[in-house]
């Protein structure tokens, strides 16, 4: 093992490195700086995505095992990586017209970036646990970041007060797993399970707390409580960015631990999955029915999409987790393209949030409407969308496994699913017309509109360009896992 | 081999000139002349397809064994999924009606259409290439993308241009017809693991299990039997009908109800045949309700569209009764059936469309005497109204005596019911002729109705000679199809359903896999 050696963590340290800087030029600055360093902190995070990209694909571990590069950590930083882009640039404008643009906005969300990358990689529960930290603490303050709003507030308190709970869930989980593993490290605690007949009690009691603390990161029912009141309180440029980002960092944490120290009790692990996968669809489905606000109802919609994403996981096998890192990357287009839409909607200098607040919109943002349209149908997974392919792969790798029963519920949650998307399509084009939004879109929103939209409409010419090198990623974990 | 691409050219073509269609733009806003040239652009490339259709079908061969014209490129190929096209002497006929009833329906939106033009014939052009898609394709997951695509453009044509109750009518039609076809889908995704690969051919090659053929062949069924539709999961199609505008009522019957049939055609008959044959009574039988039963409903109707829509459910019953007869007769028959209403079921609705479109009700009392100021009308509704009766000489007839013949070979007393389906449309459609045709002329305004126009006349001309052309030589059409037929009425000589296989067995012990991991 070469310690020493810390060139994989060149991408991470970069951004680090200058999210840093950031903070002492808006120390200088002042809040005047926020739109520059907000671009700037795009263009940062692109270079270490073009890093991640350089440093090498190949399994490696450093820092005696702390942390661990293989090419499914890379294929998931950069996701993580291109969601942080388009959050980003998704809130330049919108926090300047809700008057929160202070320059801590984008160091905030490159420092959480950096704790998601670093989850990526963990190798042992310690960085485990750090770095999740890192990207908690800095997405607790982004929560709050309309700090004269009460809504704001109280989401980013039930967020941290709930997250806290989570973390300390974690800690004990991982306090039982070391006492009956005798280590931190992943690889260890894999194979000092694997070799024991049974898997002892004491550990299975620690593993299901670390999974409930991971389900609450990611959403799923039963631990999704916080989801819609905080994705209503939080500022909805940080909404987007609790919508794309944050899931795909802790479904690669969760992939990583299901697959390397839990694996030798995958019999264990695939009856919770399984469970959290079924109750988060169902809910996700039925509950999003009765919202009237526009983010309630894409939380809804993100727990139901974290059950589909979990079916694939319960699969268990490379082609699970391709899947899921597929319809993670499908996912991440998709909610940028709506958000997009959902920052666009103000009326008379405020940011408006009712689902019939859309209403009409066909007939004086004609553009607009279709693209809302398009990936409304793209996320109910109508083909020939790339919303379809997502839960094709997913559902594809459940049957393949023998898991007949969750896949056909979950493609009927998906029909139940399918009336809410399909009701702000209602809304947009059968609805009567209120009066136009306030502002035109920004060039930032306007160019993730635009890729979001391509990338839904053109995923189906050439599917393989994708799955391929992403199923490549996802046997990467799995050689090393052994 | 030289040929071009013609397949892909007839997918494509339409949605790139939907693509050009969105591109038009006029100048100082003018948007009389952009409408004008977004419905002649429109017309122009669903004629150019037309004749695509038109020398696809003039190369066809009657005599080659297997797939014509075939595509294939490598699309999804770790999953074993390729994007494989062709047709055969029974899909051809749908493309060529696919390609055939667009120009109609262009022309027939031509005036009735004047909110967001643009729009409307963007979708019609999606739709059109999703239908040639669907039915040209060769790869089962292929072909259920175009399947399901099709939802998209008609949910938009019946929520945006429909009637009064479009919102409940669109909703109905896209979560019924959803939900029948994602079970398909998971049935496809089985058969993709079980056999390795999606490709049609080779799907109905492999031979599955009875067992699982028939957890299969009820999740196909769901599907086919909503798209169909079958009673009594028909409930969705009298609402969309009636909601929908006329060029998509032309459609909806014309073509999307035919995907059910071709499925049944494609999928259930040939790769499940053990499935198919055990299932067969229930299929009978509920073709049975269906003709009886929305003949019935048909007869009470005060709503035009309503009632045809009625009159399009019995009449798909026949075609399941041909189809699930494995008989020659009957299986011919239903897909002449199906054409047959493809063309007649249209040219209806067209009807309907040309007498909303002046008087904006299709309530049937509202109308009477018509043959006095519109003598034209009157002749076309007629040769229309007969064909759907059934009259000999029209190709309402072939198609229903051919799977009732069929029908007569396999289950006597089904067969038997069925006729009196026969009377019973004959009932309803008399009855609806009378009250809009003869009788005293009550109101002004419908009295005051002027007689088709030239653009109108030019949309039934062809229709006209259709329905009298294949009517008295049936031949040209199901000479066209004899071979593939006689491919699955082949394999079903020698299908036995095995009482107790070995395979029986195969889906308990899934289940057994699936609850070790509950």
């Amino acid at each position: 093992m070469n310690n020493g050696d810390i060139t994989p963590l060149v991408p991470e340290l970069f951004m680090a490195l200058i999210a840093m800087g950031f903070l002492l030029v808006g120390v200088v600055q002042g809040n005047r700086a926020t739109s520059v360093l907000s671009w700037a902190a795009c263009a940062t995070m692109l270079i270490t995505a073009s890093l991640t990209m350089n440093v090498g694909w190949e399994t490696r571990t450093i820092l005696d095992g702390m942390l661990v590069f293989d090419e499914f950590s890379a294929v998931m930083k950069l996701i993580v990586l291109l969601g942080m882009v388009f959050s980003l640039a998704l809130s330049v404008q919108y926090i300047y017209l809700e008057r929160i643009a202070r320059f801590e906005y984008p160091v905030l969300v490159m420092l959480a970036g950096v704790g998601m990358m670093l989850m990526l990689s963990a190798n042992n529960m310690l960085s485990l646990y750090m770095s999740l930290e890192l990207q908690s603490l800095s997405l607790y303050v982004l929560a709050a970041f309309h700090r004269n709003s009460l809504r704001s507030a109280e989401a980013a308190s039930k967020y941290f007060i709930l997250g806290a709970l989570s973390s300390g869930m974690l800690l004990f989980g991982i306090s039982l797993i070391y006492g009956f593993t005798g280590s931190l490290d992943f690889y260890v605690i894999r194979d000092s399970l694997s070799g024991l007949s049974k898997i002892p009690p004491g550990f299975t009691v620690g593993m299901v707390f670390v999974l409930a603390a991971i389900a609450f990161k990611i959403s799923a029912v039963p631990f999704h409580m916080w989801t819609p009141d905080v994705y209503q309180g939080s500022p909805t440029s940080v909404t987007a960015l609790f919508a794309i980002v944050p899931k795909v960092a802790a479904l690669g944490l969760l992939t990583r631990l299901l697959f390397v120290p839990f694996s030798p009790a995958i019999l264990q692990w695939t009856q919770i999955l399984y469970f959290l996968a079924l109750a988060s669809m169902v809910l996700g489905a039925f509950a999003g029915i009765a919202q009237s606000n526009i983010k309630r109802l894409f939380a809804y919609s993100s727990i139901g999409n974290m059950g589909y994403v979990l079916i694939a996981l319960v699969a268990g096998n490379a082609q699970g987790v391709g899947a899921m890192m597929v319809f993670m990357v499908i996912y991440v287009f998709m909610t940028a393209g709506v958000f997009a839409i959902v920052l666009h909607m103000r009326r008379g200098g405020l940011a408006v949030e009712r689902i019939d607040d859309l209403a009409g919109m066909s007939s004086y943002s004609p553009v607009l409407a279709y693209a809302m349209a398009v990936l409304m149908f793209s996320m109910s997974g109508i083909p020939p969308l790339a919303g379809f392919f997502g839960k094709f792969f997913v559902f594809q790798a459940a049957v393949a496994q023998g898991y007949y029963i969750l896949a056909v519920l979950g493609i009927v949650a998906s029909v139940v699913a399918a009336y809410y998307y399909l009701r702000i399509i209602k809304v947009m084009f059968f609805s009567e017309p209120a009066d136009a939004f306030d502002v035109g879109m920004g060039l930032g929103a306007r160019t993730v509109l635009l890729i979001s939209l391509a990338f839904t409409l053109l995923f189906i010419a050439k599917p393989a360009m994708l799955y391929d090198p992403i199923l490549s990623a996802a046997g990467s974990l799995f050689a090393v896992a052994g | 081999m030289s040929m071009p691409p013609i397949l892909s050219i007839m997918i494509f073509l339409p949605l790139v000139c939907a693509l050009m269609v969105a591109l038009v733009r006029g100048e100082n806003g003018d948007e009389a002349i952009v409408e004008k040239n977004i419905k002649h652009l429109t017309l122009f490339s669903t004629i150019f397809v037309f004749v695509f259709a038109l020398f696809m079908y003039h190369n066809f061969s009657t005599t080659a064994q297997g797939f014509q014209f075939e595509e294939k490129a490598q699309w999804l190929a770790s999953l074993g999924i390729n994007y494989h096209l062709g047709v055969d002497g029974i899909s051809v006929f749908f493309v060529l009606l696919s390609a055939f009833l667009m120009p109609i329906c262009v022309l027939a939106s031509w005036n009735s259409v004047k909110v967001r033009v643009k729009e409307y014939m963007i979708a019609f052009l999606v739709l059109e290439s999703f239908m040639i898609g669907t039915f040209t394709s060769l790869d089962a997951v292929l072909f259920y993308v175009f399947f399901e695509g099709v939802l998209i453009p008609m949910y938009l044509i019946i929520g945006i241009w429909g009637g009064p109750r479009r919102v409940y009518a669109s909703y109905k039609f896209f979560l019924y017809t959803l939900l029948g076809s994602v079970l398909m889908l998971i049935a496809l995704m089985f058969m993709a693991v079980k056999a390795g690969t999606t490709d049609i051919p080779e799907l109905a090659a492999h031979g599955f299990g009875f067992g699982v053929q028939k957890w299969l062949w009820l999740a196909f069924f769901a599907s086919f039997a909503v798209k169909m539709p079958m009673w009594p999961v028909h409930t969705w199609l009298p609402d969309a009908h009636v909601e929908a505008p006329t060029a998509g009522s032309v459609i909806l019957a014309g073509v999307l109800l035919k995907m059910g049939g071709y499925g049944f055609l494609r999928f259930s008959l040939p790769v499940l045949p053990e499935a198919s044959v055990y299932f067969a009574p229930m299929v009978l039988w509920l073709s049975v309700i269906a003709i009886v039963y929305t003949s019935l409903v048909a007869l009470v109707q005060e709503d035009m569209k309503k009632l045809i829509a009625y009159s399009s459910v019995a009449h798909m019953g026949f075609v399941t009764l041909g189809i699930f007869s494995f008989t020659q007769q009957g299986i011919d028959g239903a897909i002449f059936q199906m054409i047959s209403h493809g063309i007649i079921s249209s040219a209806l609705f067209l009807c309907v469309g040309v007498v909303y479109d002046r008087l904006h009700t299709r309530e049937i009392g509202r109308y009477g005497g018509l043959v006095k100021n519109m003598p034209n009308y009157a002749v076309v509704f007629m040769i229309f109204m007969l064909g759907s009766v059934g009259l000999p000489g029209t190709s309402g007839f072939v198609g229903e005596f051919l799977s009732l013949l069929g029908t007569f070979r396999a289950d006597t007393l089904v067969a038997f019911v069925a006729t009196s389906g026969v009377v019973l449309g004959a009932a309803y459609m008399l009855v609806l002729y009378r009250r809009v045709i003869f009788g005293p002329q009550e109101h002004k305004d419908a009295a005051a109705m002027v007689d088709l126009n030239p653009i109108e006349k030019g949309i039934f001309l062809p229709l006209v000679l259709l329905v009298f052309y294949l009517g008295i030589y049936p031949s040209v059409v199901t000479e066209k199809y004899a071979l593939p037929v006689k491919k699955i009425v082949e394999t079903y000589e020698n299908v036995k359903v095995p009482l107790m296989s070995e395979e029986a067995i195969t889906p308990k012990e899934n289940m057994k896999k699936e609850g070790g991991h509950e």
